[in-house]
């Protein structure tokens, strides 16, 4: 409580600084100018400097110092922190004070902090994708000093629960656990592949007609209602193939006399196949719209049908723009994790029988850290192991698939894609 | 000499049906998408349509010492297992709030238990039978009835069906959201505007465009892995807490608000800038007066879509810990708490069927914001759209 | 409707100043009793291969052809000149009913071959442009190896059946469009491999290889440098041995080269048609010597 009021003080004192400054700097520019002299910038100008000089560097060692407090542990009393904060603040006014003279660039001054915020500001996304590769390879290099690399790629059987189940108790044969990660590829490579025999001719067929087939009005409602279904949390599609269509499956497999389970892999790649059908549909729609029409006025000058044209012509020269779509579907199906987390299976299952239950990556990887572990437990971090894997999987994905994108527009010069 | 039309028209009357079968058949797969996902949101609504309704039985309700004591006792005997134990629960707290309740009776419209509420909406029976016989007798005289469900728009979590609600969640939601549009939207309009109208043209500006759209895709869980790891572990960030969840959806947020940002900057034509710079305006000035306001829509429009996406996400915040059991909502950014898709996951988790109906109410209320969201980023682009 | 339009036609007749025989403008032209049309080059053998009458079109509200009647003849090459915008390529493409593809086109008229109307319910597009191809402004190979830019479409239309015909097929295409010798050693090479000169002449070897009757040439060359220009004028006067040419120029200089008649349109009308040597020596309308010598346009 007294904590923030003590913060809340702080950044009164800061403000009133801050106005101070401004008012101050201001007059003293308007005074100067208004005996006759010609300056760089206008008063206003001089008064942000000032604002600037003051609040900057005050702000900039009370963070330094709450990251210091915070991550080093070092022992800075918040009061003496904020004190010396407040006296920077103090003799920042004072330079800015100073700084107010005809010969001051005050506008480029400000110009230049504001660059550098800008570019501070792009620089967080760099720091994004390095947090996510060092935090996971951090972790993933922890557990692999724990358990063998060669076992995580070439086992075959993933039983990270036995250290709990032996310390409740109930292994049998004090099996250890293992971590074998291929059942679990073979699960995510099943339903993406499921989701991708869905997906792809249907999300691909609505887009050919869409572009060539479909009159004005229906491509003009179709477009953004595919749009606000691409909206659609994953979550809403779990429960669907959770709750529908996973008992539908089972039920129908009955009737030809076969046993499905209640968690069977087909399931959840029907429903993240319909899922990801508006991504393909809308990403195919833009490149085969992007086929030149003279392409179309060429072949059908030949004498050419319609279809015929649509066929040999306008998607073999949509294809790298397609490939690259479909790439993209595989690395979000890959990365997909509500649908498998409710429909799938929880049992690691080395099968091609997609009636059976299967679990995959995303599955794993939720399953390690919802349990009550402690976060240096092997069975934690191997979420870690099996996340930095899906990174480099799907990020590989996606450059290739940003290459033959880049191809099929240099081909045809599109500059929408 | 070439052909007559005639021999030619024949010869074209197989390639033509053959033409006319790839029309259909793609026609098909739109048809049969978009069927897909009639039956899908169809499936929802149906579902989720119960939820929205709640057994009520009329009852009379004694107010006095004993049932101060045993709550149960307020009511009479045989109605008492019809009747929520989410209603008794608070009475005697309630009289203590009231005095004035104090040793009367009255007749009220209480809630009833989920049984009963399954059993009036047909699902299931999962009543005795003398309860089913009350409960017959009453909806005879016109004292049990379907009636719509407040507690599901005003309370959190429970474990009695009955009684559990959206609301916690989606106060979660909000506080959440806040964290994440706190974040993301300045970073992300800041970065765009650097890349857009001060970058370099160099090699490290490259390769800040690259990551961005790679951010781009990445699979949502392993922003979850990044938050557990950097934000819990390392900086000691509260689990389950709004700020945890919101800043790593922030992050994930960010190349989306990054990119249409940049689509809604590079829309403006540049001779607008030229004017400017031609009035002796620096680059920061015709960035602040003139190239922001005018794209603000398009900004605002990816901005919306953006928080749209991060609002339905589930994956990551499954990882820092938001799919917490949470009755009443905290407004503490560090407080644990839950947010509407989780809690719509948690429910669709329950081993009892009564919550399948929330978990469906929950999927419509949910899908009602984000379509509101969608239209309404759809309504900004089309009433401020320019074609320059 | 089109008797209705023919019969239009025919009280159209209008005498005004269409006494010289030479003239074949707009209001005196050839009538289908009249039989064969006044001016005829008589060293050569002329067939009537296009007729057309009375034929407007319309680009939703803004009419871009007003009542064009023309006659073009079998082998011959055919200009249509005049200024940007007056519906040359409008025109082109009723030829072979391009402007199909465009939603908003309204077309009223006749464009008669071979004794069937065009626009006739009955035609089938498909067959129509068989017999009638095109080559465009813009060059527009397909994205396949320069052999199977020929071979494409004659295989569709099952007009070779083994592959050695169809090699020998190709070859004399490519023969006839002057680029074999250019590309024999790289005919699985892709189509866009090549330069603008020599693209264009593979979409002609393209287009003659399905053998049509009538070869429709938007401004063939005028993406193209001088000497691929050249190339593909010498191209035409060979090649009307074995087809009708209809060419849109922009260049009267092409015009005088290649055509053997010429049309000349204004702002949707065509002001007036006539033999190539008669329209440069001698026009007989104001406008039309005016855009020739270059005084607009
Ligand atoms: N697709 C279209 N939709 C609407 N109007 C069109 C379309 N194509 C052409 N027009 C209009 O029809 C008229 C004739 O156009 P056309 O292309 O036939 O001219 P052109 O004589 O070929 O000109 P150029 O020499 O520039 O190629 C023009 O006024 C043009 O604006
Ligand atoms: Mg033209």
């Amino acid at each position: 409580m007294s904590m923030s009021i003590v913060f809340l003080l702080f950044c009164i004192a800061l403000l009133v600084l801050g106005g101070v400054a401004f008012a101050l700097s201001r007059a003293k520019a308007t005074r100067v100018r208004a005996s006759g002299m010609t300056m760089h910038a206008q008063p206003d100008q001089y008064a942000w400097f000032a604002v600037l000089a003051t609040a900057g560097p005050a702000l900039l060692v009370s963070a330094l110092g709450a990251f210091a407090l915070l991550l080093m542990g070092a022992e800075i009393p918040v009061l003496y922190l904020l004190t010396a904060s407040l006296i920077i603040a103090v003799i920042g006014l004072a330079m800015g004070l100073s700084q107010v003279r005809p010969a001051f660039h005050a506008r480029r001054a400000i110009e230049g902090v504001i660059r550098k915020l800008l570019a501070a500001a792009a620089l967080i996304s760099i720091l994004t994708t390095l947090g996510i590769l060092l935090s996971i390879i951090n972790e993933a290099l922890r557990f692999f000093q724990m358990q063998s690399f060669w076992d995580f790629v070439t086992g075959t059987t993933w039983n990270p629960g036995a250290s709990f189940l032996s310390s409740a108790g109930r292994a049998e044969g004090g099996s250890a656990a293992q971590f074998g990660s291929i059942p679990l590829f073979a699960g995510t490579f099943m339903i993406t592949l499921i989701a991708m025999l869905v997906a792809i001719p249907f999300g691909l067929g609505a887009a050919i007609y869409m572009v060539e087939f479909a009159p004005l009005y229906v491509r003009k409602t179709a477009k953004p209602v595919i749009e606000v279904l691409a909206g659609i949390p994953t979550v809403v599609y779990g429960v669907f193939a959770a709750l529908t269509v996973a008992p539908l499956v089972v039920d129908i497999a009955g009737l030809f006399g076969l046993d499905a389970s209640y968690s069977n892999a087909l399931a959840p790649g029907l429903v993240m196949g319909i899922m990801i059908i508006p991504f393909i549909s809308s990403l195919s729609d833009d490149v085969i719209n992007s086929v030149p029409n003279s392409l179309r006025e060429g072949a059908l000058a030949l004498g050419i049908t319609k279809s015929e044209m649509v066929r040999n012509v306008v998607v073999p020269a949509a294809a790298p723009g397609i490939i690259s779509a479909s790439l993209l579907a595989v690395s979000r199906a890959m990365g997909e994790t509500m649908i498998v987390v409710m429909a799938a299976g929880m049992r690691p299952n080395l099968t091609a029988n997609p009636l059976e239950d299967m679990t995959t990556v995303t599955v794993s990887i939720v399953a390690a850290l919802t349990g009550d572990q402690e976060f240096e437990s092997a069975q934690t971090l191997s979420a870690f192991a099996l996340g930095l894997v899906l990174f480099i999987v799907t990020l590989t994905l996606n450059v290739v698939s940003v290459f033959m994108i880049r191809r099929f527009r240099e081909k045809y010069r599109v500059n929408n894609l | 000499m070439s052909q007559s039309f005639e021999e030619i028209s024949a010869q074209l009357k197989k390639r033509h049906r053959r033409s006319a079968r790839m029309k259909w058949m793609t026609l098909g797969a739109l048809i049969l998408s978009a069927a897909f996902l009639v039956v899908f949101i169809s499936d929802m609504v149906v579902r989720g349509w119960p939820a929205f309704q709640q057994a009520q039985i009329q009852v009379e309700v004694s107010y006095d010492e004993q049932s101060q004591k045993l709550p149960l006792a307020a009511v009479d005997e045989d109605v008492r297992p019809l009747i929520s134990r989410g209603f008794f629960r608070p009475l005697p707290r309630k009289m203590e709030d009231n005095p004035a309740l104090m040793d009367t009776t009255q007749t009220q419209w209480v809630i009833a238990d989920s049984r009963v509420d399954q059993y009036l909406k047909g699902n299931e029976d999962r009543l005795r039978p003398a309860d089913k016989e009350t409960l017959e007798n009453l909806v005879e005289e016109g004292r049990a009835d379907l009636k719509f469900n407040t507690t599901f728009f005003t309370t959190g979590d429970s474990k009695m069906p009955e009684m559990a609600g959206i609301a916690s969640a989606a106060i979660g939601t909000v506080m959440t959201m806040l964290v994440t549009m706190a974040v993301c939207f300045p970073i992300g309009v800041m970065t765009a505007v650097y890349l857009e109208e001060f970058a370099p043209d160099n090699k490290l500006t490259q390769i800040i465009e690259i990551n961005i759209n790679n951010l781009a895709a990445v699979p949502s869980i392993l922003f979850g892995l990044l938050g557990l790891a950097v934000y819990i572990s390392f900086f000691g960030v509260p689990r389950s807490s709004p700020l945890v969840g919101g800043l790593t959806l922030a992050l994930m947020t960010l190349p989306v608000i990054i990119i249409s940002t940049r689509a809604a900057l590079r829309s403006v034509p540049d001779s607008i800038r030229h004017a400017a710079f031609g009035v002796g305006c620096s680059r920061w000035q015709v960035v602040r007066d003139h190239v922001l306001p005018v794209s603000l829509p398009g900004i605002l429009t990816g901005s919306i879509i953006g928080l749209a996406q991060a609002m339905g996400e589930t994956a990551p915040l499954i990882i820092v810990g938001m799919v917490a059991f949470i009755p009443d909502a905290s407004l503490s950014i560090t407080g644990a708490s839950t947010v509407m898709p989780a809690q719509i996951f948690t429910w669709a988790s329950e081993p009892n069927s009564a919550f399948a109906e929330k978990t469906a109410g929950g999927i419509l209320v949910l899908l009602a914001v984000l379509i509101f969201l969608n239209a309404l980023a759809v309504w900004l682009r089309n009433k401020f759209e320019r074609r320059w | 409707m089109n008797d209705t339009t023919l019969q239009n036609f025919q009280t159209q007749q209008d005498s005004s100043t269409a006494s010289e025989e030479a003239v074949r403008h707009y209001s005196d032209a050839p009538t289908p009793d009249k039989g064969q049309p006044v001016t005829r080059n008589e060293s050569v053998e002329e067939n009537l291969s296009v007729r057309v009458r009375d034929l407007s079109l319309w680009y939703g509200e803004h009419q871009a052809l007003n009542d064009i009647s023309i006659d073009i003849f079998a082998n011959t090459v055919t200009a249509l000149i005049g200024p940007s915008g007056c519906g040359k390529s409008t025109f082109l493409r009723c030829l072979n009913r391009m402007n199909d593809l465009i939603s908003s086109v309204r077309i009223k008229g006749l464009v008669e071959m071979d004794g069937h109307d065009v626009n006739a319910r009955g035609m089938d597009e498909v067959a129509l442009r068989r017999r009638v191809g095109m080559v465009f402004q813009k060059p527009n190979p397909f994205p396949k190896s320069i052999y199977e830019n020929v071979a494409y479409a004659p295989r569709m239309h099952d007009m070779v059946s083994r592959k050695t015909d169809q090699d020998e097929l190709v070859e004399r295409a490519l023969r006839d469009a002057g680029l074999w010798n250019e590309v024999k050693d790289k005919l699985h090479e892709p189509g866009t491999s090549l330069s603008g000169g020599q693209q264009q002449r593979l979409c002609i070897a393209r287009a003659i290889a399905v053998q049509p009757d009538i070869i429709l040439m938007d401004e063939p060359t005028s993406a193209l440098d001088p000497i691929s220009t050249a190339t593909i004028e010498d191209l035409m006067d060979k090649l009307k041995k074995d087809f009708t040419i209809v060419t849109v120029t922009h260049n009267m200089q092409q015009a005088a080269r290649v055509a053997d008649y010429t049309a000349f349109f204004h702002l949707g009308d065509m002001i007036e048609y006539n033999a190539t040597k008669q329209m440069f020596a001698n026009p007989h309308t104001k406008k039309a010597e005016d855009y020739i010598t270059g005084r607009y346009g």
